[in-house]
């Protein structure tokens, strides 16, 4: 039962009822990209406004189960103000979080975030947590589409 | 020899003792995240008995050879135990004669196997195939593929939102140029019985062959295939109480004798030069290379089993717990249950409102539920409904009235969380 509780916080809940930057599309929008993860039907599309290195502006679209919900409104949160070089270190240090083994608290930079290292100890939800940044760096790649499969 | 069917089990004069029957089952008692297991995810594949363990076991310690055209005690006992799978396979869906089965890795292969051998040679340009609305995908993309690469049209019976056919659909559908019809026999998503012998007999009065997927038929229905008039069956062991990686398909003699071989190798040969060879008889000329020996002889134990305890008891005890359970989720407040088909067996598809069938899956798997979430590999049911995901229950010969009351108690705890 704590278990769950530690998986389903109150923060998760929260952005999952009211996601933020949800759905939009921002104006001056200038890097996209869609995400899904076949396992689960979540769907997702990352749109960035970007200008001189500097992501102004940031939305989401798409549908998805809480943890994916909550983890792309986090997101958006997280790297609006964001320089497109510290949006990938945060996705690195997000990325070691949800898939490192060992009981490490995680990086006291990741701030809020940190509930999302909840999801560690549900090896089948890790990728639901882990699309929305995913398909950001595919954004930012101009990638076009990411897939967790 | 002696057959299940003439030798009840013990149990089949007394009710349904189902605690007796889950002492069989090793795997049911164990707790998951502190919680008694509620296993009801036997749609994805059920549980196996003791004696089908057992026989793994015993088969490797005891038996392990390959089998035909070895002369040591070895080799013969593992191929006398194979080849009487035949027999029981045989025996189980009343076939006429041991050679209208044959051996395959599971309903997907069998499915695969008549597509390529016995629907690809015969079809040409806008010839027809017919499927349904709540096909699983191994019943869909064999035939588009096939259709891709002749084409030929797939043609789709709709079905109304309880998850049934629109039959009058079908016989719209059906016409001088309908080559061949395959469908589900239950739906995997919904737990829809179809009336499969209307559509065989409607296929074969336009001069069509037809198939049933039957995957999720056999745990629960009684299979007569000379009663259903069907060309072709195919089903999945591990479906059935037995090993993954084995299944059968049954498709007529006749027909069997007028395919081409499914794969070249070893075993489906008569004689083989560099100029030419010839190849066995039917089944084997459709099973190529060393067979999955350990698992026939498994699954031939699984369907024993099944025998023992008697399928129309255990498909009156399904159909119980089947009304219990649909009461019981009734009552759970946001609650949309999907397949409401008036005749259905074993299926629990629905939706919570406001929740994500996966985060559904995580909660009541905190509650030692097992259910499925998903499409279910039946993404047009999905898109039917209009939904990405269900989480799915599935009943066993094996579950019970607690297996249910859990699954309930989870679904008030997600109720509960999510209201937060």
């Amino acid at each position: 039962m704590s278990e769950l509780r530690d998986l389903y916080e109150e923060v998760i809940l929260d952005h999952n009822r009211n996601p933020r930057n949800y759905p939009k599309r921002p104006e001056g929008c200038n890097h996209s990209a869609a995400g899904n993860n076949p396992l689960c039907g979540d769907d997702v599309e990352i749109h960035l406004a970007i200008h001189e290195g500097v992501i102004t502006d940031i939305g989401f679209e798409g549908d998805g189960c809480a943890i994916s919900t909550a983890s792309a409104s986090m997101l958006t949160e997280a790297l609006k103000g964001k320089s497109e070089a510290q949006a990938r270190e945060l996705f690195a240090e997000v990325h070691t979080m949800l898939t490192a083994t060992g009981n490490d608290e995680p990086d006291a930079t990741l701030g809020k975030l940190a509930v999302l290292g909840g999801v560690k100890d549900y090896p089948m939800r890790v990728k639901c947590a882990s699309l929305a940044w995913h398909t950001m760096i595919a954004a930012l790649n101009n990638a076009g589409s990411t897939t967790t499969e | 020899m002696e057959t299940a069917r003439n030798t009840p089990h013990p149990l089949s004069n007394d009710p349904y003792d189902v605690e007796k029957i889950r002492q069989d089952f090793p795997t049911l008692h164990q707790e998951v995240k502190g919680h008694p297991l509620a296993y009801l995810d036997s749609g994805a594949t059920s549980q196996k008995p003791q004696t089908v363990i057992d026989c793994l076991k015993h088969f490797y310690e005891q038996d392990n050879a390959n089998v035909h055209r070895g002369v040591h005690t070895l080799s013969e006992r593992a191929t006398l135990a194979y080849e009487a799978v035949r027999g029981k396979v045989q025996r189980f869906l009343n076939a006429s004669t041991e050679k209208e089965i044959v051996f395959v890795r599971g309903t997907t292969e069998g499915l695969n196997l008549v597509a390529q051998c016995h629907v690809r040679p015969m079809l040409k340009p806008d010839d027809e195939i017919i499927i349904s609305e709540m096909e699983h995908h191994s019943n869909i993309v064999p035939w588009q593929m096939l259709c891709k690469e002749t084409g030929a049209q797939l043609k789709v019976i709709p079905m109304n939102d309880q998850g049934e056919l629109i039959m009058e659909r079908f016989y719209e559908l059906l016409s001088p140029r309908t080559k061949f019809v395959s469908v589900t026999w239950v739906a995997n998503s919904l737990g829809t019985i179809n009336p499969v012998k209307a559509i065989i007999d409607a296929a074969h009065a336009q001069g069509a062959t037809a198939m049933l997927d039957a995957a999720q038929a056999v745990p629960h229905l009684t299979v007569d295939v000379q009663a259903l008039g069907c060309d072709f069956l195919t089903f999945s062991s591990h479906k059935v109480l037995g090993p993954t990686g084995i299944g059968a398909l049954f498709g007529k003699e006749n027909l069997l004798e007028a395919m081409p071989p499914y794969q070249g190798g070893g075993d489906m040969i008569r004689t083989v030069t560099f100029e030419e060879t010839t190849y066995a008889e039917v089944p084997l000329k459709f099973e190529a290379g060393t067979p999955n020996i350990a698992d026939t002889i498994a699954m031939g134990v699984a369907l024993d089993y099944l025998e023992s305890v008697g399928i129309e008891r255990v498909a009156g005890h399904e159909a119980k717990l089947l009304t219990y359970a649909t009461e019981q989720l009734s009552e759970v407040p946001g609650i949309r249950l999907f397949g409401t088909a008036a005749s259905k067996c074993s299926v629990l598809s629905f939706l919570l409102d406001g929740v994500h069938a996966h985060d559904v899956g995580t909660i009541l798997d905190g509650n030692g539920v097992a259910v499925r979430t998903g499409h279910h590999c039946a993404q047009p049911v999905m898109t039917h409904f209009g939904v990405p995901a269900t989480t799915r229950a599935t009943l066993g010969l094996y579950n019970n009235q607690a297996d249910i009351d859990a699954l309930v108690a989870g679904l008030h705890r997600v109720s509960e969380i999510f209201s937060r």
